[in-house]
């Protein structure tokens, strides 16, 4: 499924965040936005989601302007949808193997052996086993990451999205979470669109890299494309450079 | 001139505002009542902790309530001979009044600060988006079975408070200050109608469907980590509270 934002504006208050933000995501593809802290990269997700509306402008998933949806058919759009978020949000009232279920208890009407079944399958998928009965808070936050992934993936969803889904977690974890990231993609053929600041990870999974900044996508290429970019903005992301030139020597 | 107006009128559009917004969330509430899917199985859940769970405590304070009412009124119905009538007192003091207000301020210390705090973690914690993403509604998966356990179970467990009260009116009545039994339970026929008991249960449900609604609202519309749960949490019972004293003055002005 295509993914497509057309002059997107969104402030809180007198804080713009996007602004008249262009963007498309290529179907089938991995998607990495990147950008600072704080710059806009979730907002920029939840409105994709339609957790948010716009201020003004389209968000268009396969030709479809969500922006104008009500409550009912911005549903029947979400069922294509799974998300991964940044703390994995796990019911933690519930068990892993009750979190995954959930999404699937809630729009089909499989048997209860069925849904059985498709938990161990996701679950298996993102490489766990025997934590069905486990609850959320039993769990490293790798493991909670790979649970919120099967529940992302319980009902085959088109397209997948990723809210800073190394943020967190130790280097051999976050490659782990790269390396599902891509197999998921592969497996599946979901689009994927992910948000990040991890320059490593990013070009490592990503076909595709779109940078954020002031609002607004300045740089959107392959990953070459990107680490060549003669933008000074994009540069200095890459490379960790904060704006100022002093050095950091020069405060101790 | 017009910055001091500003100033001053600052709370009262805000508490208008939380009002309009707490209206919205009823209508939404009320609404998701008559949709399906039911959520059965959700509504029992909060019955059984709104209800079940809060029973010790409004057995232990209600019974403390009956029997402190009995020596109070004891002493001062003495003065005139008026021992007799302490049973009645009791009777109609917890069926009209004490029952619902004690249990309805008990069950918001209990569930209703619980709400806004499970409310507020879950939406700091993103679990209400991710209820969202996957096409599931919060004020119908989340709210509507508490506001509907807070409707439903408040009578219930007013009608143990005041059973209980009772017990412990004749208790410390006809037990440590030697009423006659009998004219201590002819006293409560004789005075307590039907009335007084179903229009306490009247009272104690819209209290259940304050503290409830009030619970979801502040957790629902949390916002700044640990500390804005606490703070919803503390809200909740706050205005939940002030809220279910000043409904009990008019809702008892309109139908005693």
């Amino acid at each position: 499924m295509k993914i497509q934002l057309s002059n997107v504006c969104k402030a809180f208050g007198d804080q713009v965040v996007l602004d008249d933000l262009d963007l498309t995501v290529e179907p089938h593809r991995i998607t990495v936005i990147i950008g600072e802290s704080g710059g806009g990269k979730s907002v920029l997700l939840k409105h994709i989601i339609g957790l948010i509306r716009p201020d003004s402008g389209s968000v268009y998933i396969d030709d479809v302007d969500i922006s104008v949806l009500n409550d009912r058919q911005l549903n029947e759009v979400r069922k294509n949808f799974g998300m991964l978020f940044q703390e994995a949000a796990l019911f933690d009232s519930m068990t892993v193997g009750e979190n995954v279920a959930f999404p699937i208890r809630e729009h089909t009407r499989l048997s209860k052996e069925e849904i059985d079944g498709i938990v161990e399958e996701k679950l298996r998928q993102v490489g766990l086993k025997k934590v069905t009965g486990k609850m959320p808070a039993e769990l490293s936050g790798g493991m909670r990451k790979r649970v919120g992934l099967a529940r992302a993936l319980a009902l085959n969803p088109k397209i997948i999205l990723f809210d800073e889904p190394t943020t967190g977690l130790d280097p051999i974890r976050r490659d782990d979470i790269d390396r599902l990231i891509v197999k998921t993609q592969q497996l599946t053929g979901a689009t994927c669109l992910v948000i990040s600041h991890d320059i490593d990870s990013t070009f490592k999974i990503a076909h595709k890299v779109a940078m954020l900044y002031d609002g607004r996508i300045i740089e959107y290429g392959s990953p070459e494309k990107i680490k060549h970019s003669e933008n000074p903005v994009v540069k200095n992301f890459i490379e960790g450079k904060s704006s100022s030139d002093q050095r950091l020597a020069d405060y101790v | 001139m017009v910055r001091l107006l500003e100033f001053a009128g600052k709370p009262f559009v805000l508490i208008i505002e939380s009002f309009g917004k707490v209206s919205l969330l009823l209508a939404a509430t009320l609404a998701w009542m008559i949709r399906p899917p039911y959520r059965i199985h959700e509504i029992f859940k909060q019955m059984e902790f709104v209800g079940v769970n809060s029973l010790p405590v409004v057995l232990i304070t209600g019974a403390f309530t009956g029997m402190v009412l009995a020596i109070q009124t004891y002493y001062g119905f003495r003065m005139f001979g008026g021992e007799s009538l302490v049973g009645a007192t009791v009777a109609l003091s917890m069926a009209r009044e004490l029952g619902p207000a004690i249990t309805a301020l008990m069950v918001t210390g209990r569930a209703g600060s619980a709400m806004a705090a499970e409310l507020g973690t879950m939406r700091v914690t993103e679990q209400i988006d991710a209820l969202y993403t996957m096409s599931v509604n919060p004020v119908q998966y989340l709210i509507m079975p508490r506001v509907v356990a807070g409707i439903v179970m408040l009578p219930i467990l007013t009608i143990v408070s005041d059973f209980i009260g009772i017990v412990g009116g004749y208790f410390v009545g006809v037990g440590l200050l030697d009423i006659n039994s009998g004219i201590f339970m002819a006293r409560i026929v004789e005075f307590v109608h039907l009335s007084d008991i179903v229009n306490g249960l009247i009272k104690s449900a819209v209290f259940g469907l304050i503290l409830s609604l009030v619970g979801c609202y502040k957790g629902f519309n949390t916002s700044g980590g640990a500390a804005g749960v606490g703070r919803a949490t503390t809200q909740a019972v706050v205005i939940s509270s002030v809220s279910i004293l000043i409904s009990d003055y008019f809702l008892t002005a309109v139908m005693f």
